[in-house]
C-alpha cells in the first residue's frame, strides 16, 4: 500500500503529468540565476534586460501591469526611475475646462504601451496582436526556456515548407510560423557596462528582466520557503520524538 | 426539579461560569479529550483532520484576498495581478489559495481512498459517507466557480465549456442555461454571481463538515482492520494520543505544500490562465483544473452531448449509493483477498482518468478514456455488488487489540494474522 | 525505576511543541495582517506634486492629495503682517505664524474644518473669508485668520499644515 502511494505520488510530481499538449521536441534548458533554491536576479542583468525591452520591444509589446516605480526593485535611483518614466507621455483628466491633456508619464504611473488598444496594435501589426508582455514568461509552458528558445530559433525556411506571407520561420512556435520578425541581432543594442552583446546575452537579458516582470516576489519568495520549510521540518522532528514516546506505552 | 442531569462542575470558576450556561467545555472535553480512537488507526486516519484545517486556510486567505479582488470582467485579471504585485504578502496570500485548493482535494482524495479501501462507508457510517461525498460535490462546484475569478483563458473558456452542458438538457436547457449564466454568453453577470457564490459556499462547506465529524462521532472511527471496537483495550484517548499524530501529519504536509507555495506555486496550474479572457480567441486545449479532471474524461469519452453530460453527473451520484452496492459483511479490504485488487484497480483507474482527462480526446486518450469509463461503472455496478457471492474473506481477527499486538509499524495497512485466537 | 529523566524528556518535549506551535501560528497569521496595510499602488500616490508658478499674489488654489482638499496660498505682504503681529495669548490653538511656514510668502494647509471635517470657504475671490480674513467654515461658523489659524467658532486646533518641501521654486512635493 506505501509502495502504491509512494509510486502514485511520483508520477503526480513528475514534470510532464499536467500538461494538456504534446511536446514533440524536448525543450532545451538554460542555465538560470534565478532557478533553484536559492536563487536570485542579476541586478545588472536586469537592467541591461529592461535596456532590450525599451529599445527593442516596446515598440511594439506593452507591459502594462509593470509601474515605472517598479524600477527601484532592479536598481535604478529615485531620480533614474523618474527621468525614464519622463520619457514617456500619458494621457489625463479632465482639467478645469474639461479636455483631456497629456503629460510626462511619473514613476506611479503604468508603463506606456505603444498602442492605444488592441485594434490598433492589430492594424500596425498585419492582424496580429502583440502580446502584453508582463506576464508572458508564466502564460507559456516552460517559461523562461521556451522565450529563449524562441528568440534565437528563427531558421532560414527549410526547403518544401510553406509558410504565410508576412510570417516568419521559427523552430519553436507551435506550427513554425510566427509572425514576429526576428528581434534580436548580434549587437543590436549598445550595453554601456561592456557586457558582450551577442544574440544569445541580449536574449538571456531580457528573458532575466522578464521573468522579473512576472515573478518580481521571486528572491524574497524563496527565501522565506526555506524558512518556512525548516521550520515545518524541525516542528516535525520535535513532534515525532514526543509522539514515539508517548505512543511506546501503548505498544 | 429541571430534570436535567447537572453540569460538569470544574475548578476553575470561569470555565464553570461558561460550562453552566452552555456546555461547550465538557463538549470537547468528551469529543477531543477522551473520544476513543481504535488504537491501531494508521495515518490514514489524519486525513480528516489535514482536510479541516486545509479548509480553515482556505476561507482565510481567501477572505483577504477578496479584500482586494474586483469581480468585473474588465478589472478582475487586473485586480489578481495587483494582490500579487502591490498588495503587501499578496502573492502569498494568492498561491497560499490556489494551492492550498489542489492541496485540498489531494489529501480529500486520500481520505475517500481510505474510506473506500477500508469500508468505513458500510454499516453504521452510510450516512457519514453520503455526507462526505456531498462536501466532494461542494468542493467541485466551489473550486469550479472560484477558478473563473481571475478571468484568465481557462477561467472564461472552461467556464463556457460547463455552462454549456446545462444546454443539452432537453426543454429547459437553454433556458437553464442563459438563468444561470444571467446573459447569453459568459460576461460581466456570470462573473459577477460566481464570485458571491464562491464565497458563500465554502461555508456551507464548513457546516456540512461539522455534521460529517459530529456523525463520525456517534459509532466512533474505524479503523483497518474493520473490526467493532470491543473493550477499552482496543482504543486510545484522542487526547494527546492521536492529537500528537495529526500534528505530526500536519508537519508533514506543511513541509510538502510549502515546498509547493515556495518553489514551484504554478505547477499544477494551468499556462493560458495568465492570458486575459478573450471572447474571440478559443485555447487549443481547454481544460479545468486537474482535479476534475477524472469527471471531465468521463464528459468527452461519449459522442452524444447528453449522454456525456447524463453519465458524467451519473459517475459522481453512483458515489452516493456505494453503501447499497456494496452487501459484504466484511469491511476493510485487508480482509477482502479478491476485492482488493479491484478496489486498488479502481484507484488507479481514477488516476489514468485524470491523465486522459487533461489530453486532447482523441486517438489513443479516448480510447483508454472510454475503457476507464466501463471499469469505472462496472467496478461500481457490477464487481462490486458480486463479490457476495465469488468471495471468500479471510477469517478476523478476534479483537483489535490482538491485531494491534502484531503489528509493529503503524503505517503498514496489512496484518499478516488471519488465524488468531 | 526513575520516572524523572523521562518525564523531564518528555515536558521538553512538550514544552517545544507547544512553543514552537504558538510562534508558529503567530507567524502564519502575520502576513496575512500584513497585507491589509496600504499596497504599493496606494502608497506611491501618496504625495502630490504640485506647479505653483502660475499663483498670483493673494490668490490660492485647491489640490487634492491623499483625497483630501489642500488649500495653496500666496499670501500678500498684508496678510503676513496681519498674521505675524497676533499676540500668541489670542491664539485657542497657539502657534507663531513663522512655525507654520516654510516661505513667508507660500501657506499650504489641509482643507479640512478641524471641529467636524468641513471644506471651509475662503479659496474663491467671491468667497467669504471670516472675520479674521482667512477662511470661514460655514457649518458651524468657525473662522481663521491668514495663517489659518482657529480664532473664533467651535473648531479646537489651527488647520493642518501637511508635510511639504519645495523641489525648487515653483514646485512644491506634498507628502
Amino acid at each position: 500500500m506505501k509502495i502504491f502511494l509512494f509510486i502514485l505520488t511520483l508520477f503526480f510530481f513528475s514534470s510532464n503529468l499536467f500538461s494538456s499538449e504534446n511536446s514533440s521536441k524536448s525543450m532545451p534548458k538554460h542555465n538560470w540565476s534565478f532557478n533553484g533554491i536559492s536563487g536570485t536576479f542579476d541586478k545588472a542583468a536586469l537592467q541591461r534586460g529592461y535596456q532590450v525591452y525599451s529599445e527593442v520591444c516596446s515598440g511594439c509589446h506593452s507591459m502594462k501591469l509593470l509601474y515605472y516605480r517598479d524600477l527601484l526593485d532592479i536598481g535604478f535611483s529615485e531620480s533614474e526611475v523618474k527621468s525614464i518614466a519622463s520619457e514617456y507621455t500619458v494621457i489625463d483628466g479632465p482639467d478645469d475646462e474639461g479636455e483631456m491633456f497629456e503629460r510626462s508619464a511619473r514613476p506611479s504611473d503604468r508603463f506606456v504601451g505603444p498602442f492605444l488598444n488592441e485594434n490598433e496594435a492589430r492594424a500596425n501589426n498585419n492582424g496580429s496582436y502583440p502580446a502584453d508582455l508582463s506576464v508572458i514568461i508564466k502564460a507559456k509552458k516552460y517559461g523562461e526556456d521556451y522565450i529563449y528558445n524562441l528568440l534565437l530559433g528563427y531558421k532560414e525556411t527549410p526547403s518544401g515548407i510553406e509558410i504565410g506571407d508576412g510570417m516568419y520561420y521559427n523552430q519553436w512556435m507551435q506550427g513554425n510560423q510566427i509572425a514576429m520578425p526576428a528581434p534580436l541581432y548580434d549587437e543590436s543594442v549598445d550595453y554601456e557596462d561592456g557586457t558582450e552583446n551577442n544574440a544569445e546575452q541580449l536574449a538571456e537579458d531580457v528573458v532575466t528582466f522578464l521573468k522579473w516582470a512576472a515573478e518580481p516576489e521571486l528572491e524574497i519568495r524563496k527565501n522565506l520557503g526555506i524558512k518556512v520549510i525548516l521550520f515545518f521540518f524541525i516542528l516535525g522532528i520535535i513532534v515525532l520524538l514526543a509522539k514515539n514516546r508517548l505512543w511506546k506505552e501503548v505498544y | 426539579m429541571s430534570g436535567k442531569s447537572e453540569p460538569k462542575k470544574y475548578k476553575n470558576p470561569f470555565l464553570n461560569w461558561i460550562e453552566f450556561r452552555l456546555p461547550i467545555i465538557s463538549y470537547f472535553e468528551k469529543e477531543y479529550g477522551d473520544y476513543p480512537m481504535p488504537k491501531n488507526c494508521n495515518y490514514f486516519w489524519s486525513f480528516g483532520a489535514l482536510a479541516s484545517i486545509l479548509l480553515v486556510v482556505l476561507i482565510i486567505s481567501g477572505i483577504f484576498i477578496a479584500m482586494n479582488y474586483t469581480p468585473h470582467t474588465d478589472m478582475a485579471f487586473d485586480s489578481v495581478e495587483r494582490i500579487m504585485r502591490d498588495v503587501n504578502y499578496g502573492w502569498l496570500l494568492r498561491y497560499i489559495h490556489s494551492n492550498g485548493a489542489a492541496f485540498f482535494f489531494i489529501i480529500v482524495y486520500i481520505h475517500m481512498l481510505r474510506g473506500m479501501y477500508y469500508g468505513s462507508y458500510k454499516y453504521p457510517r452510510e450516512l457519514n459517507w453520503i455526507l462526505g461525498v456531498f462536501i466532494y460535490l461542494l468542493m467541485m462546484i466551489t473550486s469550479f466557480l472560484g477558478y473563473t475569478l481571475p478571468w484568465g483563458q481557462m477561467s472564461y473558456w472552461g467556464a463556457t465549456v460547463i455552462t454549456n452542458l446545462f444546454s443539452a438538457i432537453p426543454i429547459v436547457g437553454e433556458g437553464l442555461k442563459t438563468w444561470l449564466l444571467g446573459d447569453y454568453t459568459v460576461g460581466n453577470a456570470t462573473l459577477n454571481r460566481f464570485f458571491a457564490l464562491h464565497y458563500v459556499l465554502p461555508f456551507v462547506i464548513f457546516g456540512v463538515v461539522g455534521l460529517h465529524v459530529v456523525a463520525v462521532h456517534v459509532h466512533g472511527s474505524n479503523n483497518p482492520s474493520g473490526i467493532d471496537v470491543k473493550s477499552k483495550n482496543d482504543t486510545v484517548r484522542f487526547f494527546p494520543y492521536m492529537l500528537l499524530k495529526d500534528t505530526l501529519a500536519v508537519c508533514v504536509m506543511g513541509v510538502l505544500i510549502s515546498a509547493v507555495i515556495f518553489f514551484g506555486p504554478n505547477i499544477m496550474a494551468e499556462v493560458d490562465n495568465y492570458i486575459p479572457a478573450d471572447p474571440l480567441v478559443t485555447p487549443a486545449h481547454i481544460v479545468p483544473n486537474w482535479y476534475l479532471a477524472p469527471f471531465y474524461a468521463i464528459l468527452r469519452a461519449i459522442p452524444d452531448k447528453l449522454g456525456g453530460v447524463a453519465l458524467m453527473f451519473a459517475s459522481i451520484a453512483i458515489l452516493f449509493i456505494l453503501p447499497w452496492l456494496d452487501t459484504s459483511k466484511v469491511r476493510s479490504c485487508n480482509y477482502r483477498p479478491l476485492y482488493k485488487w479491484f478496489m486498488m484497480l479502481f484507484f488507479i483507474n481514477f488516476f489514468i482518468l485524470g491523465y486522459v482527462g487533461l489530453k486532447p480526446a482523441e486517438g489513443l486518450y479516448l480510447l483508454i478514456a472510454r475503457l476507464g469509463l466501463i471499469y469505472y461503472f462496472g467496478f461500481f455496478l457490477i464487481i462490486t455488488p458480486l463479490m457476495k457471492w465469488i468471495e471468500k474473506p479471510k477469517e478476523l481477527p478476534a479483537s483489535i487489540s490482538e491485531v494491534y499486538s502484531g503489528a509493529v509499524d503503524n503505517l503498514s495497512s496489512s496484518t499478516t494474522r488471519s488465524n488468531m485466537h | 525505576m526513575s520516572e524523572n529523566p523521562n518525564e523531564k524528556r518528555r515536558d521538553f518535549l512538550q514544552l517545544s511543541t507547544i512553543t514552537l506551535g504558538t510562534v508558529g501560528s503567530a507567524a502564519f497569521i502575520w502576513p496575512f495582517l500584513k497585507s491589509m496595510n496600504p499596497a504599493e499602488d496606494t502608497l506611491a500616490l501618496g504625495s502630490t506634486e504640485v506647479d505653483i508658478s502660475g499663483i498670483e499674489e493673494g490668490k490660492s488654489i485647491t489640490v487634492k492629495w491623499r483625497g483630501k482638499p489642500v488649500f495653496i496660498k500666496r499670501r500678500t505682504q498684508q496678510e503676513i503682517k496681519e498674521a505675524k503681529e497676533v499676540a500668541l495669548t489670542e491664539l485657542k490653538d497657539p502657534v507663531e505664524d513663522v512655525n507654520r511656514v516654510q516661505k513667508e510668502e507660500w501657506l499650504v494647509l489641509v482643507g479640512i474644518c478641524t471641529h467636524l471635517g468641513c471644506v471651509p470657504l475662503g479659496q474663491k475671490m467671491t468667497d467669504t473669508k471670516g472675520d479674521f480674513n482667512g477662511w470661514y467654515c460655514p457649518c458651524h461658523g468657525s473662522h481663521y485668520d491668514t495663517s489659518g489659524r482657529i480664532r473664533k467658532g467651535p473648531a479646537p486646533n489651527n488647520l493642518d499644515v501637511p508635510p511639504y518641501s519645495f523641489l525648487n521654486d515653483t514646485t512644491i512635493k506634498i507628502g
